[in-house]
């Protein structure tokens, strides 16, 4: 009798830590759907909405006053690419050699510790913050705002980034490499450049696209430095467009027409960033150093 | 002539390494013998030494970029601090006639950040509360459950919601997500809520706190999610078996084998995306209403600390209104570089002996 209802108690625990299996397993996979349904509905927006508005015109006219209708962000697409220009200026070759001392010299050392995790930090500074940084850095004894002061501000972002990526593709080259270029005499520069930053190339490669596909989506820092434009802008000294920034002010703004070309701007803002993203991934999930290691 | 050990650091890991196997196996990755020889054997002296000092200088401008921004902040927002020193975070001037407090009026120079440091606080918490029981779910979902050949593109959705801008994040919150929320939650909360007064009715925008949370916990579900599953796939396996073969469910082997062992990056992943949703701009400007006032409902306009900033910087009227905006970014890098560094801090305590990963 005693032993019947131990059996049955034993019976129903099973069951109910079965069930509550079940029920843990069930929350998992509802709130996994329910995070992959924002993402959904952004790209059906953005599809739906943007591609209604995207023409030519589109790339190659200018912005035209409120109650004219179309108009494009020619002069926001220049000058999105012209500030990723100078902030890649900046940014890659100063995060790529930062990288190549994390993990060539620096290798397990206090100081490049304290580097990593600098970067690291530096990483989660909000963009507002380099935005002010570069403010008083360049704007303030300038007087003006700025196309060079927001490359900067993107450049100052991009360099934490690519400094990591650039020291774990090179931490995965083997070190029989290295060594095969020292033995034939080579110098250690040149080893470095031309045999260890080479064969990781492809990875440094692709975290550079990670970080310039970052800033390319950033506005925050541009409110004060590039401030945007109407007009075409040549020349690094005067305030430029930006697509992130045209399409803030269009989407705060009261008109139908601009809420339009937001979403174009949108539509071609993610489509730039999802082709990087995924070529990263891609070139990754295929085992970049393959050949190497 | 010296011997010349080749040292072939071939390991084979087990699939269960600790901490300690995988060390030694990555001090098995040091330079060997034949390296050192041959690195001082050269005579290329100086223009290795030259090399070393000039990317050592690269890496050197992370320090110099973090000192720069600091010293810039710290030197132009002395206006301020010295106008209202402390106080700029903690008092409001209240004004003789009303009786009412007034937080921020540029016109008149009265500054204080104080329901801007509320309305950061306040939505950033409200944005953990809703994304880290499903960046959990997620993870949980992603390292244990998941079919194999979902992972992969499940992983990569979830990441690609990180890349989106957050100037996207706040165009759909503006045109969908706040009609949505206006038309079909805000009146149910207000319904059932209301008695508390914190969903009062009073706001027919659909801006505020509400909304600005719910967009803030879709932008740092990622990164909560990315880096919890981290942590999670650093948990040797001897641990999931062992709790197996106890006879433990599947839930029961996630809760005490995985889920107890990662807790210390679990809360560094959480924190890092606290840090991420304090600084979080775009989005939160667009949709939080904008107004420096303190309310008690939650559906009621505000304001944060990078949103007044990116709302006001640029058509700052005079100085003082310049340097109380800087030195709000101030109070802001401070808080994020603490966060950020407590929270990596801790996921590096715990995947510390994992190798490196490729994101």
């Amino acid at each position: 009798m005693e032993a019947a209802s131990t059996g049955t108690k034993f019976q129903l625990r099973a069951r109910i830590r079965g069930l509550i299996d079940s029920g843990a397993t069930i929350l998992a996979v509802l709130s996994t759907l329910l995070v992959i349904l924002p993402l959904v509905a952004i790209f059906i927006y953005l599809l739906l909405k943007g591609a209604s508005s995207l023409n030519l015109d589109f790339f190659i006219r200018t912005p035209k006053p409120v109650g004219e209708a179309g108009g494009g962000m020619a002069n926001a697409i220049v000058g999105s690419a012209t500030l990723l220009a100078v902030a890649s200026i900046l940014g890659v070759p100063m995060g790529i050699f930062g990288g190549v001392y994390l993990a060539e010299f620096g290798r397990g050392t206090k100081l490049a510790n304290a580097i990593r995790f600098t970067a690291d930090v530096l990483n989660g500074v909000p963009s507002i913050v380099m935005g002010i940084a570069a403010y008083s850095l360049i704007v303030l004894p300038q007087g003006h705002f700025s196309a060079f002061a927001g490359g900067v501000a993107l450049g100052i972002m991009m360099i934490p980034t690519i400094c990591r990526t650039t020291e774990e593709m090179l931490l995965m080259v083997p070190h029989v490499v290295r060594e095969a270029a020292l033995g034939l005499g080579v110098p250690n520069w040149r080893s470095v450049l031309s045999i260890t930053v080479k064969t990781a190339s492809p990875g440094i490669i692709t975290g550079c696209m990670l970080a310039f596909a970052r800033v390319a989506g950033e506005t925050a820092p541009l409110l004060f430095t590039a401030l945007g434009n109407n007009f075409w802008s040549t020349t690094l000294n005067e305030p430029i467009a930006a697509l992130p920034l045209q399409i803030y002010v269009y989407a705060i703004s009261p008109y139908d027409d601009w809420h339009r070309l937001a979403w174009a701007g949108a539509l071609v803002l993610i489509v730039l960033i999802v082709l990087a993203v995924s070529l990263v991934r891609y070139v990754t999930s295929r085992g970049v150093l393959k050949g190497a290691s | 002539m010296p011997e010349i050990h080749i040292a072939h650091p071939q390991f084979q890991p087990e699939p269960s390494v600790t901490a300690e196997q995988r060390q030694a196996a990555s001090a098995a990755q040091e330079p060997s013998e034949v390296r050192r020889f041959l690195l001082s054997r050269g005579n290329s002296a100086l223009a290795d030494r030259s090399f070393q000092i000039l990317m050592t200088l690269c890496a050197l401008s992370i320090f110099g970029i973090v000192a720069l921004i600091a010293i810039e902040l710290i030197g132009n927002s002395r206006l301020a601090w010295h106008s209202f020193g402390l106080q700029f975070f903690f008092k409001a001037y209240i004004d003789p006639y009303t009786g009412l407090p007034t937080y921020w009026d540029p016109v008149n120079g009265h500054f204080s950040a104080l329901p801007f440091v509320y309305g950061t606080l306040l939505s950033s918490l409200m944005a953990l509360m809703l994304a880290v029981p499903l960046a959990l779910g997620v993870a949980v979902f992603l390292t244990e459950m998941c079919p194999n050949f979902l992972r992969g593109p499940l992983a990569f959705l979830t990441e690609l919601l990180a890349a989106i801008p957050s100037i996207i994040y706040g165009l759909w919150a503006i045109f969908v997500l706040v009609p949505l929320l206006r038309e079909h939650v805000n009146p149910w909360l207000i319904k059932i809520f209301g008695w508390s007064g914190l969903f009062s009715d009073d706001n027919p925008t659909g801006l505020g706190f509400v909304s600005a949370s719910v967009i803030l916990a879709i932008m740092i579900l990622p990164i909560i999610s990315s880096l919890t599953r981290e942590v999670m796939i650093a948990v040797p396996h001897s641990q999931r078996e062992a709790v197996l073969a106890l006879g433990a469910t599947r839930w029961e082997m996630i809760r005490m084998g995985v889920l107890r062992n990662a807790r210390i990056g679990i809360v560094g992943a959480i924190i890092l995306g606290l840090g991420r949703a304090l600084g979080e701009t775009m989005a939160v400007t667009m949709v939080i209403g904008n107004s420096p006032e303190i309310h008690r409902s939650l559906l009621a306009n505000g304001s944060s600390m990078a949103a007044v900033i990116a709302n006001e910087f640029a058509e700052a009227t005079n100085d003082l209104h310049r340097s109380a905006l800087i030195e709000i970014g101030l109070a802001l890098f401070i808080v994020t570089i603490i966060v950020n560094a407590l929270a990596r801090l801790l996921v590096w305590a715990v995947t510390r002996g994992a190798p490196a990963r490729v994101n």
